[in-house]
């Protein structure tokens, strides 16, 4: 099967070759997620294995008892699933959070305070002059973006590598650094003082120091010129912008700085997602209920607050007493504090993969591997939606199929 | 089964004009009286009730990414609750509202058929998954073809033959139902800063202009008798003085002609209809289009009235919603997307006393007044113009001077030199603004069964607390107002949906999608999608679009 789309990172590549259990084309992240792992054989509720039904009846018992369940996980599922996750915390009076909570979501807040002036990766590909990587490292975290869409892709205005400036800056050397053209090199924390060094060059401001953040002054001149001569211009930050000192203010800032260059020339900022659906993730709610993360229902409407309804601010102030984990391990990444207060809830996974969370969970529910084993449709991390396959019978549910039912039993119990 | 009982049914399409008669519907239809058994119908007394076919939005941005970033962007605009969960969904929203709020709302003031308006084509996916998360209505969406880099292509070479194949291939990929163009060639001009401002503009690399794609468009879209004829947002929208833009465009199509519909429809015209240099001296062009309009006899258009209020101005045109953001200073997303265009996000506020919001909601009430009620459509483009759940007020204004000379006290008085509402004492009638809102839209739109309460009709039903023989909408203006806003019932597809404007049954309409691929042959593109795809594209050309079995309720209307 030629054009399998890739279920790992945010690029969503959609040019795999599945053949015999083997995937083409795809970087070493991909393919391992078409390679065989370690597998929940079977749903279980306290460790003893049972069907589906009751697994989820189960699972359905809990997130109604409770009285303010958390669900939270999503950016690794499809959009189908997603909505049938929100649909139930609507229902039971929850909370929906998704993995965005701990990484991109101050993309979000800036894209409150200021709008977000982006474009898709196409966009980039065909017309970006000068691409800017800020506290992101694509080579690792994305492997195939550099050639698909950023560094070395061609298209309709950028014939050759050579067209194309490439600028990272972060706070190391990165592998991503080593194919820039030039790499500025930051003290940590010190993004937003240089962005708004950078903002004051273009308006025209001068600088009254030698350097900012550890870079000299003279090369944020060469940098703020180099960036008002682009023809079309992108920076994609990553999480060394939104996990920093300052963070949402950041990227905040960041805009700013596309906003006035905008008045001279074309620039575009956008978020480098990690998980390939955590898009979905926060556009399924969007539509569905007004918000992208952080919604809290108790009181039979969506209430958004991002101090209060994360996963993590919920766990730690012990505001939830039932969680639903899917596809994802708070386990292992959570604070303490929260992963504490998860041992003494009843917990409901739904995921492929055994994992820690996996090990303090009282219903487990195995589930098919969407993107090989199911299908849906999946928002790539510019939005850009692609609908992912299903290449590979399985005797797992999907998704989908678990989430179907836990609704029509929640529906049954709460009515 | 339902026998809908002593009506005064005003149903323009037909002719009826506030007769009281009865109405029959049997398994979702409008059918003769013979074919019920009348003891098995469910009866609904409509005595002294205005009988009339379903609301047929026509340009509203009710699903995909504009929205939803709307949304995501502007949480203050999401913290009114509009009903707690329960038998229905939560549903939040002030203008913007969530897509399970939309279905209600429309419901709730006797819609039941709404189309999106704009469409990306590579966002179709996500445009058809919000259209399945709205309930009740019937739907459909109009992808954007004025800056597809295909499209140029196909103009540049003046090969209509491939420009149709496209055109047919690309409605059918994406499951839209129509062509909409979006500031022609200046939304590509975007992507190098800047924009066209006359229809001679030429586009980079391709070298063609507004002029061309315009008619070349409409020349294919006419070749493929598509049932929508091209829905056009002109060029220089938002600019004084673009009134005489909006005329040229229209004088592109004259002399062609379709027997069932317009060939152009002119979408939220206000926003095109103004004369003067500058914001200082802007003024009126309402006059000008409506003679011109009024004089075509192959164009329609839709008003974009503004409501005082909140607004979210999103379109397809991304230079204008720069220039917006730079004007007004609000917040500001936008979105460059592959070879097919853009968009825009900008929130504003219409202020009454502001001078220049005073003259939008004048020129929009004067298109609606002046233009013969044939040819203009009630609209807000929400949320550009504010909410659609306004449009009681609008009928309400446009039947009464009365009303409007209250209005016009409150508004700046700029409107009073730079707008000829105040002088015009036209009043449209009861069955002018049914019109306005049902069989004509339905008209433009092709959708032969909707906005109708002929037999065959789908049994798409609004009935209100007026008696249209004896309400006087002049002076009864509030009580036609109010009327509107809470129909006795919502009728769709033949249930009951809507009881004394309350929500009491959630239905599934269905999407409705044009198929014209027998029309043309598909392989004098097949080397153009191929060379563009793998070229300029980050998809690979299999992966684009939508199947029709991803779609909930899909009603595929074929061409032929
Ligand atoms: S870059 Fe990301 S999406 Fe593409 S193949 Fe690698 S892991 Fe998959
Ligand atoms: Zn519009």
């Amino acid at each position: 099967m030629e054009n399998v789309v890739c279920t790992f990172c945010g690029s969503v590549c959609d040019d795999g070759v599945f053949e015999d259990g083997d995937v083409r084309k795809l970087c070493a992240l991909g393919k391992s997620k078409f390679s065989k792992k370690e597998r929940i054989k079977a749903p279980m509720i306290d460790g003893k294995e049972v069907s589906y039904e009751e697994a989820i009846e189960k699972a359905a018992e809990i997130l109604v008892e409770a009285k303010r369940p958390l669900l939270y996980g999503w950016a690794s599922t499809v959009n189908e699933a997603i909505r049938l996750g929100v649909l139930i915390a609507e229902k039971v009076g929850g909370i929906y959070d998704q993995c965005a909570s701990v990484c991109h979501a101050p993309g979000t807040l800036a894209l409150i305070e200021e709008g977000v002036p982006g474009g898709t990766l196409g966009s980039v590909k065909n017309r970006a002059d000068v691409v800017i990587f800020w506290g992101a490292n694509p080579v690792e975290a994305h492997p195939r973006h550099p050639t698909r869409y950023s560094v070395m892709a061609k298209g309709l205005l950028i014939k050759d590598r050579k067209n194309r400036k490439v600028v990272v800056i972060d706070v190391r050397e990165t592998k991503t650094a080593k194919l820039a053209d030039i790499f500025v090199q930051i003290k940590p924390g010190y993004d937003y003082a240089i962005i708004s060094a950078l903002r004051a060059i273009v308006k025209g401001e001068k600088i009254e120091a030698d350097e900012v953040g550890g870079v000299p002054v003279e090369k944020l001149y060469e940098l703020a010129e180099l960036m008002m001569n682009a023809k079309y211009g992108v920076i994609f930050y990553g999480l060394g912008v939104t996990q920093s000192r300052g963070r949402d203010r950041n990227v905040e800032n960041a805009i700013k700085l596309v906003q006035q260059l905008n008045r001279k020339t074309r620039w575009v900022i956008w978020p480098m997602r990690g998980h390939y659906n955590v898009v979905g993730a926060g556009e399924v709610p969007a539509w569905e209920v007004g918000y992208q993360f952080a919604i809290d229902f108790s009181r039979g409407y969506p209430r958004f607050s991002p101090a209060e309804f994360t996963a993590v601010e919920a766990l730690v102030r012990r505001d939830c007493d039932a969680a639903l984990i899917i596809a994802s391990d708070p386990a292992a990444h959570f604070p303490r504090k929260a992963v504490e207060h998860l041992k003494k809830i009843p917990v409901i996974q739904i995921d492929p993969h055994p994992n820690l969370t996996t090990l303090l969970s009282n219903v487990v529910i195995p589930s098919a591997i969407a993107g090989l084993e199911a299908e849906g449709s999946v928002y790539r991390m510019d939005g850009i939606v692609l609908r992912v396959k299903k290449l590979v019978e399985t005797e797992y549910w999907s998704d989908v199929q678990i989430l179907e039912k836990m609704y029509e039993e929640v529906v049954k119990k709460v009515g | 089964m339902l026998w809908i009982k002593n009506g005064i049914v005003i149903d323009p399409k037909n002719g009826i004009e506030g007769e009281k008669m009865d109405i029959f519907v049997k398994e979702g239809k409008i059918v003769e009286e013979s074919e019920v058994k009348k003891e098995e119908c469910k009866v609904i007394d409509a005595s002294n009730k205005l009988v009339v076919a379903g609301g047929v939005e026509m340009h509203s941005h009710i699903a995909g990414s504009k929205i939803n970033t709307g949304r995501s962007m502007r949480p203050e605009e999401m913290r009114v609750v509009r009903n707690v969960a329960g038998k229905f969904r939560a549903v939040v929203g002030r203008v913007l509202l969530t897509a399970p709020g939309i279905g209600y709302e429309y419901a709730k003031m006797g819609y039941t058929t709404a189309v999106e308006a704009a469409s990306p084509p590579i966002g179709s996916p996500h445009t058809h998954e919000e259209l399945d998360a709205i309930p009740i209505l019937d739907k459909a969406a109009l992808p954007v073809f004025g800056n597809w880099h295909f499209v140029f292509k196909f103009v540049s070479e003046k090969d209509q033959e491939k420009l149709q194949a496209f055109i047919a291939w690309a409605i059918e990929r994406t499951k839209g139902y129509g062509v909409k163009i979006v500031n022609p060639g200046g939304v590509e001009k975007w992507m190098y800063g800047s924009n066209v401002r006359t229809l001679d503009d030429e586009v980079p690399i391709y070298g063609v202009t507004p002029r061309e794609i315009i008619t070349e468009v409409v020349k294919a879209n006419e070749a493929l008798n598509l049932p929508h004829c091209v829905h056009i947002h002109c060029n220089n929208l938002g600019v004084p003085g673009n009134y005489e833009t909006t005329i040229e465009t229209m004088k592109l199509v004259s002399g062609m002609k379709n027997e069932n519909r317009p060939v152009l429809h002119v979408t939220h015209v206000q926003f095109n209809a103004y004369a003067g240099s500058s914001w200082r001296d802007v003024s009126s062009g309402a006059e000008e289009i409506a003679k011109y309009v009024n004089k075509a006899d192959n164009i329609t258009i839709d008003m974009g009235q503004p409501i005082f209020g909140h607004a979210t101005a999103m379109t397809g045109d991304a230079p204008f919603q720069f220039t917006l953001h730079k004007l007004i200073g609000a917040r500001w997303s936008n979105k460059d997307t592959e070879i097919e265009g853009g968009a825009g996000i900008v929130p504003i506020v219409y202020l009454p006393k502001n001078p220049v919001h005073a003259l939008q909601w004048a020129i929009g009430l004067e298109l609606g007044l002046l233009i013969d009620s044939d040819k203009v459509v009630i609209s807000t483009d929400w949320p550009n113009g504010g909410p659609f759940t306004e449009y009681p007020y609008i009928m309400a204004m446009l039947m009464s001077k009365r009303m409007r000379e209250k209005e016009l006290e409150r508004v700046s008085p700029y409107v009073q030199k730079a707008s000829s509402l105040p002088a015009i004492d036209t009043e449209k009638t009861l069955y002018e603004v049914i019109k306005m809102s049902r069989s004509l839209p339905a008209k433009i739109l092709g959708m032969e069964n909707k906005g109708h309460l002929g037999v065959g009709a789908d049994a798409d039903i609004a009935i209100y607390n007026i008696n249209p023989n004896e309400v006087d909408p002049s002076a009864e203006y509030d009580l036609v107002n109010k009327a509107f806003r809470k129909p006795a019932y919502t009728i769709k597809d033949g249930e009951i949906v809507v009881k004394d404007g309350e929500l009491v049954a959630e239905t599934w309409g269905r999407t409705f999608w044009v198929d014209a691929t027998k029309k043309v042959s598909m392989e004098a593109i097949e080397a153009d999608l191929d060379e563009y795809f793998q070229n300029y594209y980050t998809v690979e050309r299999i992966n684009f679009g939508v199947d029709e079995r991803w779609v909930k309720k899909p009603a595929r209307l074929e061409v032929s």
